[in-house]
C-alpha cells in the first residue's frame, strides 16, 4: 500500500526507468520534455506515488532557457512533488500537454501559453488565449516585454 | 420523427446581474437547455504577476489582497508565507495566532457573501441582505485591526503589521456569540427551504474523479465528498493545534456546496474560540531585515483560501524584487470545469452552478 | 354617510347634468368616462403607493429601512422616482419592431383597467355590473399574455425573447387552474355576478367552504402576476429583465407600474371570490363597506410580498410540472368534491 514519500526516495525510485531525470536544488524533479509525459503517468498511475492531484503549474523565464514547473499532490498519501522542464529554445518553446492526464491542466496551460508563450502540444484546439485579447502581440510575463507604465 | 430544434447562442455576460463581476459565458442553447458552454475570463486582467515583478516583496502585499478581495487577508497571508518560507523565517506566535484569527475571520465573511450571492443568484434577495448585515460584523473587526475593510495590507513578511486593539477582543467574542445563530438564520431561510431545494440539490453533479482531474478544491471539491482541505491533510502555520472538523458533502450538487459553506462557517467560529483562548502576549514580527533581500531560489507554498487552495510560487534572483511569481488562485481553476459542468442543465441551473463554484473575478483573472 | 359617499357624489353629478338638460343618456355616458377616468386614477395612484408600499416592507423583511428621505417617511419616493423616469430618454435599439415596442407599455394598462370596471368597490358600487363578471374578468386578465410577448418579441433581443417565451408558457399553464379554482366557487354562489358572488358569501366566505380554491387561485395568481417565486419572466439574475430589457424610461415604468395594477386586480378578485368582498366581518358595519374591501385586498397585496421576499425564484420545469401536476388535478377534484358536496346537501335539503 502506498505510504508517504520523500522527494529523494520518488527520485530514487523513478531512477530506474527514467535516466535522465536529476535533483534540483529544492528537493524538485528536473525531466526532460520527451519524458514529461511517461514520468506523470508513472506517476499518476503506479499505486506506490498515487500523485493523484495537478495542484500548480506555471512558468518561468529565466532569460536563458524557460522553466516549467509543476507541482503535483497525492491525495491518498499527502505527499507532494514539484517537477521543472528547462526549455532551451528560446524562439518556440514546446512541450507536451498534461491535459490529456488531468484536465485542470486545460486552463492553467493556457494561462501559460497567454502570458509567457510556451507552445502545448497533443491536445486539440489547444492552447489558446484566455485572458488577453486573441490579437494581443508578445507575452507579457517574459522578461524581454517592452511595457510602459512599469516602475522601474 | 424526431423534431429538430434550433440551437442559438446567447452572451451571458459580461456585464450580466449573476456572473459575480465581469464574467463572460457564451452559451449554446437548445430552448432552455445548455448544449455547450464556453467561459471567457479575462475582463479583469491587471496582471499582477507582471506588476510584482517591478515592486520590492513589501509592496508585492497590497496586490494580493486585490485578488480574493472578499478574503483579503487569507491572500495576503499566502504570499507572505512563501517569502518567509524562501527566507527560512520563524515566526512569533502570537503573530501565527492573529494571522488565524484574521484568517478565519475573512473566510467567514467570504462565505457569508457566496451563501448570500447564490441565494440572491436563485431570486432570494432577502439572504443576500441577512449574510451582508452580518457580514458588517466582520468587516468592522477587521477595520479594527487593520484600518481597513476589505483590502487590508494587513499582513508582512515575518508577522503582522499591528497588533489588536483592546476593543476587538470584546467585539470578537460577540460576534462569536453571535454566529451560531447567524449560520441558523442561514438554514432557516434557504437550506430548508422547498424551493432553494429543488433547485439545488442534484444539479451541477461534480463527482470526486472529475473534481480530482480538474484540480478542484475548496468547498467546491469537498461538495463531492472528497477530504481536502489543507488545514487537516497538511497542516501549516499552527493549524494543527486546533481541534475542529472538515465538512463533507455526499453528492457533489450545488446543494452540498452551499450547505458546507455555512458548516465551515461554525466551523471557523470554533477555531477562532480555540485561538482566542490559546493566545498569549509576546512579539508579533520577527527580526527581519530593513530590506527584504531572500536568497536565490524558488519556493512553493500553499494555504487553504475560502475557494480553495492558494498556492504562490516565488522565484527570487537574490534581488529586493521578486523574480517571478506565480499565483494558484483557486477560483480560477475551479472555473476551469464550469463549461463541461453546464452542459445539458437549463440555463437558470447555469447561474445557480455558477453561484455554487463560488469565484471572484479579481481572483480568477489576477 | 361615509358608507355611501361615492354614490352619492355620482348622484350629485347625475342631478346637476340633468338639472342642465342633458338628456339621460347622454348623462349616462358622461358619468360613465368620470367613473373610468377615476378608476385610472385610483389604479395609477395606487400603483405608486404599493411601489413604497413593496420597498418598505421588503426593507423590513430584510432589516433595512428604506426609502426615508424624498418626502415625509419616504413617502415621496416613488414618485421622484416616476418623474427621473419620465425624464429619460426612450431609447428605441436597432431591430426592434417599433409599433409593437412603443405601444405595449401603453397597453400594459388596459387590461387592469377594464378588468377594475366590474369589480364591486363596496355595497352598490361598481362602475359597471355585468352579469358575466367572472367570466369576463378571467377572458380580459389573460390579454396581458399577448402583451407581454409581443414586447419581448419586438425587442430584437435573445433575453427578452426567452423572457416573452416564458410568459406565454407560464400563462397558460396557470391560467387554467385559476379558471378551475373559481369555479367551485361559481357552483356555489351559481352566479357569475361578482355583486351577486359577494352577497351569497353573507352567511360564510368562501374561503372556509373552498379553502382549497382559495389556495389555488393563490397560486395561481401569484403566477399570473409574474411576482416571486415565479418571477421567471423577469428573473433578473437569469434573463436581466424578460421581456423588459430593452426598454428605458417611461417605457420601463410603465411596465414596472403595471405589474403593481395586475397585482391590485388578482388580490381584489381574490377579495370578492373569496374574502367577502365588501361585507363586514363580525357585522361590524359602522366601517363603511368599500373600507373593508381595501382592507381586504391590502391584506391579500401584504400577502403577497411577503412571499416574494421570502422565497427563491423556480425553475421553468418545476413551475410546469408544479401547474399541470399538482394544481390542474387539484382543482379539478375540488370541482368534483363540490359538485358531489352541493349534490348530497341539496339532497337533504339545506
Amino acid at each position: 500500500m502506498a505510504k508517504y514519500l520523500q522527494p529523494e526516495e520518488i527520485i530514487w525510485k523513478l531512477k530506474s526507468n527514467f535516466p535522465g531525470i536529476r535533483l534540483g536544488e529544492e528537493q524538485d524533479l528536473i525531466v526532460k520534455s520527451e519524458d514529461l509525459i511517461s514520468i506523470m503517468t508513472e506517476l499518476k498511475d503506479n499505486q506506490e506515488f498515487s500523485m493523484d492531484y495537478l495542484t500548480n503549474l506555471t512558468a518561468v523565464d529565466y532569460q536563458e532557457d524557460f522553466r516549467l514547473v509543476y507541482n503535483l499532490f497525492s491525495l491518498t498519501c499527502g505527499h507532494s512533488l514539484m517537477l521543472k522542464v528547462v526549455l532551451l529554445d528560446r524562439e518556440n518553446p514546446e512541450v507536451p500537454s498534461l491535459s490529456n492526464l488531468w484536465a485542470g491542466a486545460i486552463w492553467q496551460e493556457r494561462e501559460v501559453y497567454d502570458l509567457m508563450g510556451i507552445n502545448f502540444t497533443g491536445f486539440p484546439d489547444h492552447p489558446s488565449r484566455i485572458f488577453l485579447d486573441d490579437d494581443f502581440e508578445g507575452y507579457p510575463l517574459r522578461k524581454d516585454f517592452q511595457w510602459q507604465g512599469g516602475r522601474e | 420523427m424526431k423534431t429538430q430544434t434550433q440551437t442559438y447562442s446567447l452572451n451571458l455576460g459580461p456585464q450580466h446581474p449573476s456572473t459575480h463581476g465581469v464574467f463572460r459565458i457564451i452559451l449554446e442553447l437548445d430552448g432552455e437547455f445548455v448544449v455547450k458552454a464556453t467561459p471567457v475570463p479575462g475582463y479583469l486582467h491587471r496582471g499582477i504577476e507582471k506588476l510584482a515583478e517591478a515592486r520590492t516583496y513589501t509592496q508585492v502585499i497590497p496586490y494580493t489582497d486585490r485578488m480574493d478581495y472578499l478574503a483579503g487577508m487569507l491572500m495576503n497571508w499566502g504570499y507572505v508565507m512563501s517569502v518567509e518560507k524562501l527566507m527560512s523565517l520563524e515566526i512569533p506566535e502570537r503573530a501565527e495566532y492573529i494571522r488565524v484569527i484574521v484568517g478565519e475571520l475573512s473566510r467567514i465573511a467570504s462565505h457569508m457573501m457566496s451563501v448570500g450571492a447564490l441565494g440572491a443568484d436563485l431570486g432570494a434577495l432577502t439572504a443576500f441582505t441577512y449574510t451582508f448585515r452580518d457580514r458588517e460584523y466582520v468587516m468592522d473587526l477587521l477595520e479594527m485591526t487593520s484600518g481597513s475593510r476589505m483590502t487590508f495590507n494587513y499582513m508582512r513578511v515575518g508577522g503582522v503589521v499591528k497588533d489588536f486593539p483592546p476593543e476587538f477582543y470584546p467585539a470578537l467574542k460577540h460576534f462569536l456569540s453571535e454566529l451560531p445563530g447567524m449560520c441558523d438564520e442561514y438554514d432557516g431561510l434557504l437550506t430548508g427551504n422547498e424551493i432553494f431545494i429543488a433547485r439545488t440539490k442534484n444539479i451541477g453533479i461534480i463527482t470526486p474523479e472529475m473534481g480530482i482531474n480538474y484540480s478542484l478544491s475548496g468547498p467546491t471539491i469537498r461538495g463531492s465528498g472528497v477530504n481536502l482541505d489543507l488545514r487537516k491533510t497538511r497542516p501549516y502555520s499552527i493549524y494543527d493545534r486546533f481541534d475542529f472538523q472538515v465538512p463533507l458533502g455526499e453528492n457533489g450538487d450545488c446543494y452540498d456546496r452551499f450547505r458546507l459553506r455555512i458548516e465551515e462557517m461554525r466551523q471557523s467560529g470554533k477555531i477562532i474560540q480555540q485561538a482566542l483562548e490559546q493566545i498569549e502576549e509576546g512579539p508579533i514580527m520577527a527580526k527581519v531585515p530593513k530590506i527584504i533581500k531572500p536568497p536565490v531560489g524558488d519556493v512553493y507554498t500553499e494555504i487553504e483560501s475560502s475557494k480553495g487552495i492558494y498556492g504562490s510560487y516565488l522565484v527570487s534572483d537574490g534581488s529586493t524584487k521578486p523574480y517571478r511569481i506565480h499565483f494558484r488562485r483557486p477560483s480560477f481553476i475551479n472555473l476551469g470545469y464550469l463549461g463541461d459542468l453546464c452542459k445539458g442543465w437549463k440555463l437558470a441551473d447555469v447561474i445557480a452552478i455558477l453561484g455554487s463554484i463560488d469565484i471572484v473575478l479579481g481572483e480568477v483573472d489576477c | 354617510m361615509l358608507e355611501s359617499i361615492f354614490i352619492e357624489i355620482a348622484d350629485i353629478i347625475r342631478y346637476w347634468f340633468l338639472d342642465l338638460g342633458t338628456p339621460e343618456l347622454l348623462t349616462e355616458i358622461i358619468l360613465m368616462l368620470i367613473k373610468l377616468s377615476a378608476i385610472l386614477g385610483f389604479i395609477i395612484v395606487n400603483a405608486l403607493w404599493l411601489v413604497y408600499m413593496e420597498r418598505k416592507v421588503a426593507a423590513y423583511i430584510q432589516s433595512r429601512i428604506g426609502p426615508i428621505h424624498t418626502g415625509p417617511k419616504g413617502l415621496l419616493q416613488t414618485a421622484a422616482d416616476i418623474l427621473k423616469l419620465m425624464g429619460k430618454e426612450i431609447i428605441l435599439p436597432d431591430g426592434i419592431n417599433r409599433i409593437i415596442f412603443i405601444l405595449m407599455p401603453i397597453l400594459i394598462f388596459v387590461p387592469p383597467l377594464m378588468t377594475w370596471a366590474v369589480i364591486p368597490f363596496g355595497r352598490d358600487m361598481t362602475a359597471v355590473d355585468i352579469d358575466m363578471g367572472v367570466f369576463y374578468i378571467l377572458a380580459v386578465g389573460s390579454l396581458s399574455t399577448i402583451i407581454f410577448w409581443a414586447a419581448g418579441w419586438a425587442s430584437n433581443n435573445k433575453y427578452s425573447l426567452i423572457g416573452g417565451m416564458r410568459v406565454v408558457a407560464q400563462m397558460v399553464s396557470y391560467e387554467l387552474p385559476l379558471v378551475l379554482g373559481l369555479l367551485g366557487v361559481v357552483m356555489i354562489s351559481g352566479s357569475l355576478n361578482l355583486n351577486q358572488i359577494v352577497i351569497a358569501q353573507d352567511n360564510v366566505w368562501f374561503i372556509f367552504t373552498q379553502p382549497i380554491a382559495f389556495l389555488i387561485y393563490l397560486i395561481a395568481g401569484i403566477s399570473e402576476t409574474n411576482r416571486a417565486p415565479f418571477d421567471l419572466v423577469e428573473g433578473e439574475s437569469e434573463i436581466i429583465a424578460g421581456p423588459y430589457t430593452e426598454y428605458s424610461g417611461m417605457g420601463f415604468a410603465l411596465f414596472f407600474l403595471a405589474e403593481y395594477a395586475n397585482m391590485m386586480v388578482v388580490s381584489a378578485v381574490c377579495t370578492v371570490m373569496f374574502l367577502g368582498g365588501w361585507l363586514a366581518p363580525f357585522g361590524m358595519d359602522f366601517i363603511p363597506s368599500w373600507v373593508w374591501f381595501f382592507l381586504k385586498m391590502y391584506f391579500i397585496i401584504f400577502l403577497f410580498m411577503w412571499i416574494r421576499w421570502t422565497y427563491p425564484r423556480m425553475r421553468v420545469d418545476h413551475l410546469m410540472a408544479f401547474g399541470w401536476k399538482v394544481l390542474v388535478p387539484l382543482s379539478l377534484a375540488n370541482i368534483f368534491v363540490t359538485g358531489a358536496c352541493i349534490y348530497i346537501f341539496r339532497g337533504i335539503g339545506w
